[in-house]
């Protein structure tokens, strides 16, 4: 950390004396997420999913180890044993449906976390690091969803498992041994239930090890703020203890009500029915989608229905099923490329009027999208995904570069400070304020 | 800058192909649709008059109703559905004593082996026993039931659409085809060995209409109505899919109530922390 | 004076702030205090295990001598019909004199005549002791032996020599009819 004014660790006791020498653990944490870390004073509630992001990967680490201690990844048994367990297991009601409805909320919370970046711009320069490890975070956490979902062995968990594995089937010569080398078999069997199993275990402790990168890589620039303006001296920023803290504490009991609720009153609202039905490799379900979280992907794999072909020749360049693995992955590939598609030198989006109409034509998209993933394979929802998989690929893709062109951003404030208190001694100081340090964003003209 | 070429030209292919492989027919057929006609059926189920009592947030069970439910699958359903993750120990939870269970349980037959030669028998069951099934596999049940699997009745609730309100409606929604519908297209005819019933999603069940008035005599003195029955059964069978449902309930409300009361503290505290930070802006104070 | 009015409001504002602080924290504290109940209850035994946790035994074809192994608890079980010289050499015992002093009467329950319940895992670290199947080494007391740290039992399942504590355990048990008994 690098602001002169930050606070340092004083330690007081002989004990804490002696640990700072030896290891230093309550300095980092001080450091981190303590009285040293100082943040921009002017942040809103979006910036409180970070911590609530944390917050859900603990509690799916520490109910998914208790649910495995009492589960078994055998196909005779798997699903026997989640009943074992919402029966016989003292409170194992409670663990299924917490870890079951955590994994929504978790990806609730992720998502509004990731939103909250689109907006500001949280991906630019110097923050491109952060973004990428947390694309990374995004793509680990859907595939340990999606392996855990197919442990229950119910009719969703096989079917699931036998359409995302079908996925793979998909790429050119490849494809088919590569399919059968993942599944283990030529359809989702036993082997593939344990293995899916040993990984979902292993993959939360690999994201934890990424969310470490990502909050190391924050603390080198410091939080973003929804000013987008770079935080210039003590004033603009106050210590994220007792600050943040207190106000992510209480947004926590907000959010953990709101997750109670579903918990205990409505803990199948956000599954599927037929996944109390046991897994029956020779029936196909009415309907296969995947969970919640996954619609918008989903909604974009079903969008291609057709192949790509040289018209009138009938040859086939590329099959609609690869077409739509290509996009499916493309969609959240390309995230990785945002911090240098979008080259707007202003990094808020309430100060960029027109990427901020676009912005909110993007959630609507995505909304539609959600939609449409758990919709029936019918018209007129199939026309509508392939519209809305179009404008999301436009968006990122020609929307964002071009408008970062073209457009006139607003005003900014000449720091934080004057943002919050409406006046800053440092900006009426002098018209030419001292050299703005590297990476910094240039001010604009009153 | 290459990024953003290469971005723009992926982005413009993309949709290029969406536009003419795909949206173009995916239009076309959208306005010329070609869906096969299907007969209606009853998607909206029905509920009891006054609701079930474990409905809503302070629902409890009623185990008198529960123990009638407990005597429809005994003497109607377990002919041909298992209940197999239920044990016979779980009937404590719905009222009856540890010396009725033991006697409940001996009243089914269970497989077993001889202890004198390890042959397979059936012996009367023990409270730890689960729930016989009535075939022995998928191919025995098929085989007496005009090919048609019926389904274990454990999950049933949880495992339908709104699960408790469809088993109601479909005990009683035995019925027969509109004789215009019929008239219009012989594939409404009910086939042979099939039954009417509008809350089946495919219309034709395999099952016949089992909750006849009187089919079951009650010890309680209930009269056996097809509705009471219904009733019973589903409250029976929601309790065997979730035993836990009024102990999760109960449990909300105070988990629920505490948080609120947490997140109230943590508000006022931190309402407190920012209050030099946060005043009015222009306010002289501000630091 | 206006200082002074504002020194005394500024240090009542500092003791309400404080208790909201403390208020909010310990609250949390609480919270996350409840939640290591289901935590740790949930190792607990289940509620099929505790269910299973009665064993009938039907002692009707035991002839004297015989032992019949059954499970109780997960555990091994010796129920054996004791031989009328057995019975004699084990009342003929000073029961006083042993490390875990217990008569045969005390081993046999109340209304018993000659039928010995008792766990089959020896008090010392839980091995499997032998000498209630038929050709195994009975120990130097002639009745039960633990080949895992050499301890020895006598024919009533007393402790007599070796590294065991105590005699093996007699569990509860009734007699439901002449011919069953219901352990646990």
């Amino acid at each position: 950390m690098s602001f002169a004014w930050a606070n340092s660790y004083e330690p007081k006791t002989d004990l804490t004396k002696w640990l700072d020498e030896k290891l230093p653990v309550p300095r980092l944490v001080y450091n981190a997420i303590g009285a040293g870390y100082p943040v921009p004073r002017n942040l809103n509630y979006m910036w409180n999913f970070g911590v609530l992001a944390g917050f859900f990967l603990m509690f799916q680490i520490i109910t998914g180890i208790i649910l495995a201690m009492h589960y078994a990844a055998n196909t005779d048994v798997a699903f026997g044993q989640i009943e074992h367990i919402m029966r016989n297991v003292n409170y194992g009601w409670l663990m299924k449906y917490a870890h079951a409805n955590g994994a929504s909320f978790f990806f609730m919370v992720i998502y509004l976390h990731i939103f909250r970046g689109f907006y500001y711009s949280s991906y630019k320069a110097p923050r491109e690091m952060i973004w990428l490890l947390g694309v990374v975070i995004f793509l680990l956490m859907m595939a340990t969803a999606f392996m855990g979902y197919v442990l229950p062995w119910g009719q969703m968990s096989f079917w699931g498992a036998k359409v995302i594995t079908g996925l793979f089937g998909a790429i050119p010569f490849i494809g088919e041994p590569l399919q059968v080398w993942l599944v283990g078999g030529y359809a989702p069997n036993n082997s593939t239930l344990n293995r899916f199993f040993s990984l979902h275990f292993l993959m939360p402790f690999v994201i934890l090890g990424a969310v470490i990168l990502h909050i190391w890589a924050l603390h080198i620039p410091g939080s973003s703020n929804p000013t987008g303006v770079e935080v210039k001296k003590e004033s603009d920023t106050v210590p994220f203890h007792p600050y943040y803290t207190a106000k992510d504490g209480w947004f926590l009991g907000l959010v953990l009500s709101l997750f109670a609720f579903v918990v205990f009153f409505a803990p199948n609202a956000l599954g599927h029915a037929e996944n109390w039905i046991e897994a029956n490799p020779l029936s196909t379900p009415a309907l296969i989608v995947p969970e919640w979280y996954f619609y918008p992907f989903y909604a974009i794999l079903r969008a291609f229905t057709g192949d790509l072909t040289i018209p009138f020749t009938g040859i086939v360049l590329i099959e609609a099923k690869l077409l739509g693995v290509i996009a499916m992955f493309g969609s959240i590939l390309l995230w990785f490329f945002l911090p240098w598609l979008d080259k707007s030198p202003v990094r808020s989006g309430s100060y960029r009027p027109l990427f901020r109409i676009f912005f909110w034509i993007f959630v609507v998209d995505m909304a539609a999208l959600f939609y449409l993933g758990g919709a029936k394979a019918e018209e007129p929802f199939i026309v509508m995904s392939q519209i809305a998989t179009a404008w999301y690929f436009l968006h990122f893709l020609v929307i964002l570069p071009i408008i970062s062109q073209i457009e006139v951003p607003k005003a900014l404030p000449f720091s934080i400070t004057e943002a919050v208190l409406g006046k800053d001694e440092g900006s009426s100081k002098s018209a030419t304020p001292s050299a703005p340090p590297a990476g910094a964003m240039p001010e604009p003209a009153e | 800058m290459t990024i953003r070429l290469g971005g723009i030209l992926f982005g413009l292919a993309i949709t290029g192909v969406l536009l003419l492989w795909s949206l173009l027919p995916g239009a076309l057929n959208f306005a010329f649709p070609t869906k096969p006609d299907y007969y209606a059926f009853q998607e909206k189920n029905i509920a009891p008059e006054g609701g079930f009592s474990f409905d809503g947030p302070l629902g409890k069970w009623d185990t008198q109703q529960l123990q009638r439910g407990y005597q429809v699958y005994k003497e109607v359903c377990s002919a041909c559905h298992s209940l197999k993750f239920v044990a016979f120990r779980n009937l404590q939870e719905i009222g009856f004593t540890e010396p009725e269970v033991r006697a409940e349980a001996a009243s089914w037959e269970v497989p077993g082996i001889d202890p004198k030669d390890g042959s397979a028998i059936k012996r009367p069951g023990i409270p730890t026993d689960q729930f016989p099934s009535p075939y022995a596999n998928e191919v025995e049940a098929r085989a007496f039931n005009n090919n048609a699997l019926p389904p274990d009745l454990t999950l049933i609730t949880k495992a339908r659409k709104d699960g408790v309100h469809y088993v109601y409606s479909l005990m009683q929604g035995y019925n027969e085809p509109d004789p215009e519908d019929v008239a219009k297209s012989p594939d409404f005819e009910t086939p042979p060995g099939l039954y009417f019933n509008e809350y089946f999603y495919n219309i034709n069940i395999a099952m016949p209409p089992q909750l006849l008035d009187g089919i079951v005599t009650y010890s309680d003195g209930t009269e056996a109505t097809t509705e009471q029955m219904a009733q019973d059964i589903t409250a029976f069978l929601t309790w065997a899919g979730e035993p836990s449902l009024i102990k999760r309930k109960q449990t909300g409300w105070f988990v629920i109530g505490f948080l609120l009361f947490a997140t109230f503290l943590g508000f006022m505290s931190y309402k407190t922390v920012w209050a030099t930070k946060k005043p009015k802006k222009g306010s002289p104070d501000l630091v | 004076m206006a200082t002074t009015a504002d020194n005394v409001n500024a240090e009542e504002g500092v003791r309400r702030r404080d208790w909201i602080h403390i208020a909010a924290v310990s609250t949390a504290g609480v919270g996350g205090a409840s939640i290591l109940f289901p935590l740790v209850s949930q190792m607990a035994p289940t509620a099929d295990v505790l269910a299973a946790s009665t064993t009938d035994v039907d002692v009707s074809s035991l002839e004297p001598g015989q032992s019949i192994k059954g499970v109780f608890r997960d555990q091994p079980l010796f129920v054996k019909r004791m031989t009328a010289e057995e019975l004699a050499e084990m009342k003929a015992v000073d029961a006083s004199g042993l490390r875990d002093a217990q008569t045969l009467e005390e081993r046999l329950g109340e209304g018993n005549e000659d039928i010995l319940v008792q766990l089959g895992v020896c008090t010392h670290l839980g091995c499997v002791p032998l000498g209630a199947g038929e050709g195994e080494d009975k120990g130097e007391f002639n009745g039960y032996f633990c080949p895992c740290h050499g301890s020895h039992y006598d024919a009533a399942g007393r402790i007599r020599k070796g590294p065991a504590p105590t005699n093996l355990a007699v569990p509860d048990f009734v007699f439901t009819n002449e011919t069953v008994i219901r352990v646990g």
